[in-house]
């Protein structure tokens, strides 16, 4: 296994053409576990570590901006733009996880149980990369697949700023992962409720809340999603997940600031 | 002629692949076999080393992700026979049974004293201990160790300044 530190962006890029199986390297605390577990076997490792332009937090009004390379810690806070945001990028795995893990290393990778992928769907982002961009409703296309190219490179993400947001997610106590995460976002022109860790393809949009909380229903009196669409596993199977989900609506809806 | 970083202020240069993990390169490479491997599965905490003085996991880090920069293990907290104050406080307060956590555990406390100063609550010490797996205690004793160490950390910086 080879091991690259480029100084660019552009040469990140060209690096990832001449590995059989190439792979970046942001805060690592993904790749790194499958790598120990021998989920994933790169012969070449692209270490993004001194691309500073994919670091820091920028508002322009409608959006705020993060880097891909900021970390879980710096969003805790520094995203005072959107509070939910915050206080979601606080709940990620534990102080040694935050300090290292990054925003793009999470949505590249689009684990079924993440964090952020529920943020950036319900936050209806801009998912801008070496190439080009991508809208959140098009981005994650069903547990670890994504829009994303081979080689493509996320650069930053834009976060619409809502009127409202908040986010609340049942952990599994070990791995800190959801078993059922939702995030609520109100703005202007609707509410969007994205939820992680309990769908079968991964994160999805709950449409069936986000109708019936802008036709003002009671969030206690909404019903379960389908439990046909969750996922199961020894930590939970489909017909619990399907009620978390509608234990951390409420609780998001209570939440809501 | 290997990677080079400071390791306990002192600077080193690793003789091991550019992507080892850190903490094997600490233990097998280097002889410094205080900092733990708990768990495979970046969970437990217990290789929990400085990195620039923010405590991380050293087995979720490659070698090369560490050049040029300073790792302190646990061997390099004390001065001489003077133990680190969060090390004291872990011995007053009897942090420890086992003690196969307490490096990692240790090295997380400095990390919360620095966040959150002297005078850090026991719920921020539990919800921040999260990352650090202990099988003996129950933890009671360690969050008692953090909460007096932070203070002592504080206490030192202060008579410093002075």
């Amino acid at each position: 296994m080879s091991y690259e530190r480029p100084g660019t962006l552009d040469d990140a890029v060209r690096l990832s053409g001449t590995g059989e199986d190439a792979a970046y390297l942001a805060g690592g605390h993904t790749l790194i576990p499958a790598m120990k577990a021998r989920l994933r076997d790169p012969d070449l490792l692209i270490d993004l570590a001194d691309l500073d332009e994919l670091k820091g937090l920028v508002t322009d009004g409608e959006r705020l901006w993060i880097g891909a390379l900021t970390t879980h810690a710096e969003v805790s806070q520094t995203a005072g733009a959107i509070p939910a945001l915050q206080q979601l990028a606080s709940l990620i795995g534990d102080p040694q996880v935050r300090v290292r893990g990054t925003l793009g290393g999470s949505l590249a990778n689009n684990d079924p149980a993440a964090d952020y992928p529920a943020a950036v769907l319900a936050l209806d982002a801009v998912i801008e990369t070496d190439r080009g961009s991508h809208a959140a409703d098009d981005f994650f296309q069903g547990m670890f697949f994504t829009a994303l190219e081979e080689g493509e490179l996320i650069r930053r993400v834009g976060f619409r700023i809502p009127k409202r947001a908040a986010y609340a997610k049942f952990r599994h106590p070990a791995s800190r992962y959801a078993l059922a995460g939702v995030f609520v976002a109100e703005f202007e022109d609707g509410v969007r409720v994205a939820v992680t860790g309990a769908g079968g393809d991964g994160v999805f949009r709950w449409t069936a809340a986000e109708e019936a909380l802008a036709a003002g229903t009671d969030p206690a009196s909404i019903g379960a999603p389908d439990v046909g669409d969750m996922s199961s596993d020894i930590h939970a199977g489909p017909e619990y997940r399907a009620h978390l989900c509608t234990v951390m609506l409420k609780q998001a809806v209570g939440g809501l600031s | 002629m290997g990677t080079q970083f400071t390791l306990n202020g002192q600077p080193v240069a690793a003789d091991a692949p550019p992507t080892a993990l850190l903490v094997n390169v600490l233990r097998d490479t280097l002889g410094q076999t205080g900092t733990h491997i708990g768990c495979d599965t970046s969970q437990c905490g217990a290789c929990n080393v400085l990195l620039d003085d923010v405590p991380v996991k050293s087995c979720t880090l490659l070698l090369a992700q560490v050049a040029n920069r300073s790792v302190t293990t646990i061997e390099g907290l004390a001065e001489g026979d003077r133990l680190h104050p969060m090390q004291e406080a872990f011995r007053q307060e009897h942090g420890l049974q086992c003690g196969f956590c307490t490096p990692g555990m240790v090295m997380a406390g400095i990390g919360i004293a620095n966040r959150h100063g002297g005078e850090v609550d026991e719920e921020t010490v539990a919800h921040e201990l999260e990352g650090n797996l202990c099988r003996c205690t129950g933890y009671v004793n360690i969050v008692k160790a953090i909460r007096a160490g932070a203070a002592a950390m504080d206490g030192a910086a202060r008579e410093a300044a002075e």
